[in-house]
């Protein structure tokens, strides 16, 4: 995704299929990291007037090495009743939807990981994959507080899937693509009433399904207010209770790098993607620029799900069923017709 | 698999690659099928159950089927495995690895398997036999989609109508008045 690929053209398969993961371990991890600091870090601390880790490193920007190695010290601790292989492999297959989810961004002109066809159809598969993780962990546990986070869990990634889905529908009429890079040419190439300057980030055209999406992705990751899965005042903590030293730190990881890899998608198909106006988009600079572009609008994006999260109280259970299948998804219906319609007629 | 090398080298063009790949995925999805019947556990069944759909996904990327794979991936693992977990953990959650499940109708089950396994390899026979199936490069979902809004528009509509019947059929059972 990084700067490597400009030489991508004269590499063999494996040596790019190296940079490749290297570059999407990087995208993962890096990003997690960096999210974790601004917000969790410093964000949270500036709206609670106090100043967060201060001691480790400059503005305490090495806290995250500190708190990683703590938690790589701890004991793997297993329940005595639990299931041993599918508790100990639950948090990998979370994590490994998030890789997987990754490979589907786009950072520039050549700047892929696989530039499929199916792109964002791609990345909703993978993403439901991690439900099954997630009740691995809730039932592997053979905990109480475990097996009723990973049931509140399922039952809201279900619910809030379909409204993800029939809001990404909207952009994919409208681009007449599912792949990644292709919605982000035809926003580069698009027109706001004959006004090319800027192209047309589908944020104008396609508002209605930018909520929905941000809504549902709220959910998804369960953030405040949809984090009853992990609600601490009812459940200790969800399907993680049980969790402790690397495999918390696993799902700790997986929570922030997902936050990342769904704001950069939202970034690519709601705001332009990698694409900077006044730039030509085939330019050998933008495998450069474009990433760089991604992060900041990864920050911005990650920036409003924390805000939200640090603002709002928690849902009830029937109030976050309520919302997700009698209204999110008949407005999503909606915004699909809508679509559809002006599509033909335009 | 002597078989197969034999034929792979009797033709032109090798694809030792796939083929290997395609006998290994076969063998992981046979071993995790034979484990999804044997397991006394339900939840043990249904995770081996992920492991055999994966599979069929590999298989349709063999065959060039990208649409086809992912489709695999959301619906049945995504889905129809999510909501099976789901319904054995509300209903009967036995935690940890409780081996109780009592296979009691082992007969009628193999029997249905062996004829299952009899039709669809009578069908598969009977319309490819040994013809060779050219795959010259990956089936594009344009193509998908106007071959299920034309040529199969039919089958693809009735298909739709079923679904909203067992969806029906659900609410109306699952309603108390």
């Amino acid at each position: 995704m990084m700067s490597a690929s400009l030489l991508l053209a004269e590499l063999s398969y494996w040596q790019q299929t190296s940079i490749r993961v290297g570059a999407g371990l990087a995208a993962v991890l890096l990003v997690a990291g960096t999210l974790v600091y601004l917000h969790l870090f410093k964000l949270v601390s500036f709206m609670q007037s106090r100043l967060g880790p201060m001691e480790a490193g400059p503005f305490g920007s090495l806290q995250l090495l500190a708190e990683v190695g703590k938690f790589l010290q701890k004991e793997d601790i297993f329940p005595r009743k639990a299931d041993r292989f599918v508790f100990a492999a639950a948090p990998f297959v979370v994590l490994m939807s998030t890789f997987l989810l990754v490979v589907v961004v786009p950072g520039g002109p050549d700047a892929w990981f696989v530039d499929s066809e199916l792109g964002i159809y791609l990345a909703m598969a993978v993403s439901s994959v991690s439900v099954i993780g997630i009740l691995m962990a809730g039932w592997g546990s053979a905990s109480k507080y475990s097996l009723l986070g990973g049931l509140r869990a399922t039952g809201q990634l279900i619910a809030y899937e379909l409204p993800l889905i029939l809001a990404v529908l909207g952009v994919v009429i409208q681009a007449e693509t599912m792949n990644m890079q292709g919605i982000v040419m035809a926003q580069a190439e698009g027109e706001i009433f004959g006004f090319g300057g800027i192209g047309n980030p589908y944020l104008l055209t396609q508002f209605v399904a930018f909520g929905v999406f941000l809504i549902a992705m709220q959910a998804e990751l369960t953030q405040t207010p949809f984090d009853m899965p992990i609600a601490e005042s009812e459940l200790v903590t969800g399907y993680m209770t049980e969790y402790s030293g690397m495999r918390f730190l696993l799902f700790f990881i997986g929570e922030f790098a997902t936050a990342g890899v769904f704001s950069a998608i939202a970034a690519v198909l709601f705001l332009g993607g990698w694409y900077i106006p006044g730039i030509d988009p085939a330019d050998n600079l933008m495998n450069i620029l474009g990433p760089l572009v991604m992060v900041g609008k990864i920050v911005v994006l990650t920036f409003l799900i924390f805000w939200f999260r640090f603002t709002f109280p928690r849902f009830r259970e029937d109030q976050l069923q309520r919302l997700a299948w009698k209204f999110l998804i008949p407005i999503a219906l909606t915004n699909i017709v809508v679509t559809g319609i002006l599509k033909v007629a335009f | 698999m002597s078989s197969l090398l034999a034929a792979v080298s009797a033709d032109a063009d090798l694809m030792v690659a796939q083929n290997v790949f395609f006998a290994l995925i076969s063998l992981v999805m046979v071993i995790a099928a034979v484990r999804v019947v044997t397991t006394g556990n339900v939840v043990h069944a249904a995770l081996w159950l992920v492991v055999v759909l994966a599979g069929v996904a590999v298989q349709f990327l063999f065959l060039g089927a990208e649409f086809v794979a992912v489709t695999q991936v959301l619906v049945y693992i995504g889905a129809v495995i999510v909501l099976f977990l789901f319904g054995v953990m509300l209903t009967k959650a036995s935690m940890g690895d409780d081996e109780s499940v009592v296979n009691e109708r082992r007969g009628m089950a193999g029997m249905v398997g062996l004829l299952l396994f009899a039709v669809m390899a009578i069908a598969l026979f009977d319309s490819f036999g040994d013809k060779r199936v050219v795959i010259d490069e990956p089936q594009s979902v344009n193509t998908v989609s106007d071959s299920i809004f034309s040529q199969y528009i039919v089958p693809f509509e009735a298909v739709s109508v079923l679904l909203l019947a067992a969806l029906i059929g659900a609410i109306v059972l699952a309603r108390k008045d």
